[in-house]
């Protein structure tokens, strides 16, 4: 270990700490860039003159900031996160988890539902041609297009809460999740599955020893894509139901009022947040491989 | 080796042309061959002579066109049906996910074996194959030689009395291939099976064989088929003996004659 303790530093941490560090650089002089006029505004208005130097400490403090400085946006997340009960409206952890939830409601069922394509895909030639088109034209129209229309349809029909966000995030994650199964249950070469056709291996048997298994590496990549999408899918989603509940919605009743610094905090919470989700993909997908006795 | 009157394989007249894109290809033509009981046949010929495509229509992976094949009485079909042959491919075609002794739990598994059986069956191929103490390895752990062995017992363990086995040893480098056809000889005087082996190695295919069939290209068919007379008890050191070498120039001429050796 202490052999490898600076080659983990000088590899691994130096060049995270470098680029934040430059992020952080540039993103200072933007908030005086961009908030500066605002001041120089203000002491116009009430005709008094001002120094940059008066100036530059004011950039940072703004109530509503074109811009907002790092430190705003750390006190902003503590303030909601830490400082609130969890119970509260104005918790941001409250509205986190009510997009939590549409998003792994919505990627466990893209997750099923892009799995069950696939096997029909693979299984069946008529699947294959007539489905495959309509997977790949669903992606292409837009979104934030959809998404109203999926809320107001259901609504109209007495759905509404979770579901209609979740099937947004379903909406997008399941198609990874197709177009990598696809290509997984048909990685096996076909000597593997001439051996299974000696052995007279029903296809059901040829799915559960062959295709299957071989299919699990592209499957976790798919749900890697897939789970991050999903997180999209669920805040897209909130934000035509009004702006009631969910990051979506700091989102959009911050951008309504001006509260940029809720804004940016509800946007480091949902990257936080993709960041996590995928990570824990990630490791379910190496125990997984490493189960399957992948070298290492 | 005793070596019965049943015949296992008996082909007449077969023939097999692939429709292709640049129009047809005669695979096999007018191909009569009878395997008994015990044999070891080995096929040998160039690229492109339809030893393997032989192979394949004996394991009911390839369909032929036209005359007819048996394979104990049955129709290739129904032989595969019936789980008659154990398949051994060029690559060992190990599942990477499943240790060694899983890999030969595989056909076990899908013909429905009891745990029982199968532990029993994994531990007699392993020994088979001198592979004993090697069944919890995954196969990139094992080296070349050694997961073509454990591709081996895959196909024995279910006890079928035909192997069929594509040019199982080509990928090999020559010290290991003596090696293992020194043991394949061993595990076929042990079992009392028939072996079908498929190889462009002329040493290999006299060592091994007691009948030896000669194949050449465009169309593929048959030149000749040698009756080994080599004793059943062959130690390595009897590829230089002048018997051996007379059956070697034999094959030689066999080739030569189907115009093997032409640009």
């Amino acid at each position: 270990m202490s052999m490898e303790q600076p080659g983990f530093f000088k590899d691994r941490v130096l060049p995270i700490i470098t680029v934040i560090l430059a992020i952080l650089a540039i993103w200072h002089v933007f908030v005086v860039v961009l908030n500066a006029p605002f001041e120089r505004d203000q002491a116009a208005r009430a005709g008094t003159p001002i120094t940059f130097m008066e100036i530059l400490p004011r950039t940072f403090v703004q109530e509503r900031p074109v811009l907002p400085a790092p430190q705003q946006i750390v006190v902003e997340l503590w303030d909601t996160t830490i400082d609130k009960a969890i119970t509260s409206k104005r918790s941001l952890v409250y509205h986190t988890w009510i997009t939590l939830s549409a998003t792994l409601l919505g990627f466990a069922i893209g997750t099923v539902l892009g799995i069950l394509l696939a096997i029909g895909i693979v299984h069946n030639k008529a699947m294959d041609r007539s489905l495959m088109p309509w997977v790949i034209a669903s992606q292409t129209i837009p979104i934030l297009a959809v998404a109203p229309m999926i809320i107001v349809v259901l609504n109209s029909i007495g759905i509404s809460g979770l579901l209609p966000k979740a099937l947004i995030s379903t909406y997008l994650s399941f198609f990874p999740i197709v177009v990598g199964m696809v290509k997984g249950l048909r990685s096996p070469e076909q000597i593997y599955l001439d051996l299974m056709h000696t052995y007279n291996a029903s296809s059901a048997q040829t799915f559960w020893k062959l295709r299957w298994p071989a299919s699990m590496p592209y499957l976790f990549t798919s749900l890697k894509v897939a789970i991050a999408i999903s997180l999209v899918g669920a805040i897209v989603g909130e934000l035509p139901t009004g702006a009631v509940a969910g990051l979506g919605a700091r989102l959009l009743s911050g951008s309504y009022y001006g509260q940029t610094v809720q804004i940016w905090a509800a946007l480091f919470m949902a990257a936080g947040l993709a960041a996590v989700l995928v990570t824990i993909v990630g490791i379910a997908h190496a125990s997984v491989l490493k189960r399957m006795g992948v070298r290492p | 080796m005793p070596i019965s009157n049943e015949t296992v394989v008996r082909a007449t007249g077969l023939g097999l042309t692939f429709q292709t894109n640049d129009g047809p290809v005669n695979a096999l033509t007018g191909v009569d061959l009878d395997v008994r009981k015990g044999d070891f046949v080995s096929f040998i010929g160039p690229s492109g002579c339809g030893k393997t495509t032989f192979l394949r229509v004996i394991a009911d992976l390839e369909q032929p066109t036209s005359g007819s094949i048996s394979v104990n009485g049955m129709s290739p079909e129904e032989a595969r049906k019936a789980r008659a042959y154990g398949y051994v491919f060029q690559a060992a075609a190990l599942y990477p996910w499943r240790t060694i002794e899983k890999n030969i739990a595989l056909p076990l598994e899908i013909m429905g074996f009891s745990a029982d059986e199968k532990k029993k069956r994994i531990e007699r191929t392993l020994d088979l194959v001198n592979l004993t103490g090697f069944g919890k390895k995954f196969p990139w752990q094992l080296s070349g030689g050694m997961q073509q062995r454990a591709s081996i017992a895959r196909a024995l363990a279910f006890d079928a009395d035909l192997l069929l086995m594509d040019e199982p040893f080509g990928a090999l480098d020559e010290i290991v291939r003596d090696h293992l056809n020194e043991q394949l000889l061993k595990l076929w005087a042990r079992t009392n099976k028939t072996i079908c082996f498929v190889t462009h190695s002329i040493p290999e295919a006299v060592y091994l064989s007691t009948k030896i069939v000669v194949m050449s290209p465009r169309p593929g068919r048959v030149t000749d088929i040698i009756e080994s007379t080599l004793p059943a008890e062959r130690p390595l050191g009897i590829r230089e003996t002048p018997e051996f070498l007379a059956i070697a120039h034999r094959v030689r001429e066999g080739l030569r004659a189907g115009h093997s050796y032409d640009e």
